[in-house]
């Protein structure tokens, strides 16, 4: 019995070692950053030289030095010590944007896709009316409303970001829908609910899943922006993007202060448009760039 | 209309009086209309016809599949096992679908679900229906693997179907099909894809399936040797309704309808050179515009005046041999005279 475990963990050990193989380059490189940069927001604590809210005003605006690898900002907080912190603020941010409204467009999507008729009509007006409305313009007016903060933004990115992953879903179901398949299920007699969630969904998901990395950046710039513009993460919390627009005034002495956290957004992009670029390779799927 | 003579108690499916039309904006297309036959149990109903006269809509109409709309479909009654199909509700008629009455598709390649393995698809029905744990269902997906002749089942139950070739995934989806024992099962062109060798494998193959479980087989096919070869009955649709239905031998040996006649006249023998093979001449008609009388009247050779405005209605012109064409004795007649002929 335990062998026969550790047989099958070996197994399941080589099956994952021989898929990561079988991976292409980008999707190596890609994967590879993003897990480093996951690791450092997980064991924050660990890596994190400094306190990211302790203030030190004996060294304030201090430029990158062997004590201060990323310098400091004008309070005096160690900036590397906070984009490391920040990483765990983006990237909970980025993941609670993109797969929570993925998850319901997605379902909803494929639901019309394989229904039609009266209901998909209405859902699909519906997704128009969200569309039409100007994504960032709407979240600001959400935001003004209710005010800022990390909730407020969930809430506005809920009510729109579904749409996109709606119609990607709905468009892969009109063409699963076709096929033999769905109507061998159908034959067999299996319940609705389970022909679409089962059988069609996970044929459904590709395109989605890689359009999903595309809107991960999208989101972390959208809440850096957002926080910039001063609608999203409140100071003192190590935000990428508020970083940047706290930096901003001292751009000019300080050029550290705002870039440094930049760089962290970008890499993060980076890794995820490769994410994207080798998981759309690999899926053999149409190639969508946003970023 | 139905055929009784010799399936009063034994039929286990009677159709009666079938209608499907599907509306759309050219108009309203009637796929099949009167559409009255049985099947005994045991028995295989050969159904043929050219593309577009209405096999696989009769097919999908048996098992209610046809989504709604477009398709509109009627029925004076579709009996099975003395239970009317058109009576069910949706959950009846999945149970009805799962158990009961089986099919087989077309297309091998796209039949099987891309992202699950062999044996999970085959076993779903038998967890779902039987509520089977999944050891058990596992056990039985290899049982039927190996009932249908795929070799080594205990290591490519867990294959995904991709690994597979056509023959191969026909074999997997004739199983799924008998996953729930059913008593009828429909096979939609099920060897139309697969080339010659296969199909003749996947043919003895149901054949084998049928006399050990004895089920009843509708067999649809465009192939004349197909159903020559397989069928106790035949069936041959031309635009969506019923020319000709008897026995397959009775019906090879005398056609009583031109559009068989010329059915047979176009299969090709490999041993006889000299014979010319003779088409149909024409088109098939336009299902959305079909006027009075005879469908098959602008493309016969035995056509006549009353051919164009007669109301057609299934005759019987032997033992459970019945024709829509007016005239079946022309077709006698031209058939002894190609004999005298030769």
């Amino acid at each position: 019995m335990a062998t026969e475990a550790l047989g099958s963990t070996r197994n399941v050990a080589t099956a994952i070692a021989a898929e990561i193989m079988s991976w292409n380059l980008s999707l190596k490189v890609g994967s590879a950053i993003m897990m480093a940069i996951a690791l450092i927001g997980i064991f924050a604590p660990w890596i994190a030289p400094y306190d990211p809210f302790a203030q030190d005003f004996e060294a304030v605006l201090v430029p990158p030095e062997l004590n201060h690898l990323f310098g400091t900002d004008n309070l005096g907080r160690d900036i590397f010590s906070r984009v490391i912190y920040g990483a765990r603020v983006d990237l909970t941010i980025g993941v609670i944007t993109t797969y929570v409204p993925m998850t319901y467009g997605v379902v909803l999507g494929a639901f019309c896709g394989y229904i039609g008729g009266k209901f998909d009509m209405i859902v699909m007006r519906i997704l128009d009316v969200a569309m039409a409305f100007p994504f960032l313009v709407l979240i600001i007016v959400i935001l003004a409303i209710l005010g800022p903060g990390v909730q407020n933004i969930y809430i506005s990115v809920f009510l729109v970001a579904w749409t996109m992953y709606a119609r990607l879903a709905r468009a892969e179901m009109l063409v699963e829908r076709g096929k033999d398949y769905v109507l061998a299920a159908q034959v067999l007699g299996y319940p609705r609910s389970r022909i679409v969630f089962r059988h069609a969904l996970p044929n459904v998901m590709n395109s989605s899943i890689v359009f999903s990395m595309s809107d991960f950046v999208l989101n972390i710039l959208l809440v850096s922006g957002l926080s910039f513009l001063g609608l999203g993460i409140q100071p003192p919390i190590p935000e990428w993007g508020s970083m940047i627009a706290e930096g901003k005034e001292f751009m000019l002495q300080a050029w550290w202060v705002c870039t440094l956290p930049g760089l962290a957004i970008v890499i993060t992009g980076t890794a995820l448009s490769l994410i994207g670029d080798g998981l759309a390779k690999r899926l053999g799927e149409r190639h969508h760039t946003l970023v | 209309m139905v055929d009784r003579s010799h399936s009063a108690s034994a039929s286990l499916l009677e159709v009666e009086d079938l209608r499907v039309e599907f509306v759309s904006s050219r108009g309203t297309l009637v796929a099949n209309r009167n559409i009255s036959f049985s099947v005994a149990a045991g028995e295989t109903l050969g159904i043929v016809g050219e593309s577009g006269s209405g096999k696989s809509v009769l097919c999908r109409a048996i098992l209610r599949l046809l989504p709604s709309p477009p398709a509109q479909q009627t029925a004076k009654r579709i009996a099975f096992l003395g239970r009317d199909l058109m009576q069910l509700s949706e959950r009846q008629m999945q149970e009805v679908r799962g158990q009961d009455i089986g099919m087989v598709f077309q297309n091998p390649m796209t039949s099987l679900n891309p992202v699950w393995t062999v044996g999970d698809q085959i076993s779903e029905g038998l967890r779902i229906h039987k509520g089977l744990g999944h050891s058990e269902a596992r056990r039985a997906a290899v049982r039927l693997l190996r009932q249908v002749g795929i070799p080594s089942p205990e290591i490519r139950v867990d294959d995904y179907p991709y690994r597979w070739s056509g023959g191969m995934i026909q074999r997997a989806v004739i199983a799924m099909a008998m996953a729930g024992s059913p008593k009828l099962l429909l096979a939609d062109e099920p060897t139309t894809a697969l080339d010659v060798t296969i199909q003749d494998q996947i043919l003895s193959l149901l054949m084998e399936l049928q006399r050990a479980t004895h089920m009843s087989l509708v067999l649809v096919s465009h192939d004349m040797g197909v159903i020559a070869e397989t069928s106790d009955r035949l069936m041959v649709l031309y635009a969506g309704q019923i020319v000709e239905i008897g026995r397959t031998r009775e019906i090879f040996e005398n056609p009583a309808h031109p559009y068989t006649e010329g059915l047979l006249r176009s299969i090709p023998n490999v041993g006889d050179k000299e014979r010319q093979l003779t088409p149909i001449r024409g088109q098939p008609p336009d299902l959305a515009r079909l006027e009075d009388g005879c469908p098959f009247a602008p493309r016969c050779r035995h056509v006549s005046a009353d051919c164009w405005t007669a109301d057609l209605q299934l005759a019987e012109v032997g033992d459970g041999h019945m024709t829509a064409c007016l005239h079946p004795e022309r077709i006698r007649l031209s058939k002894t005279l190609v004999d005298v002929e030769q």
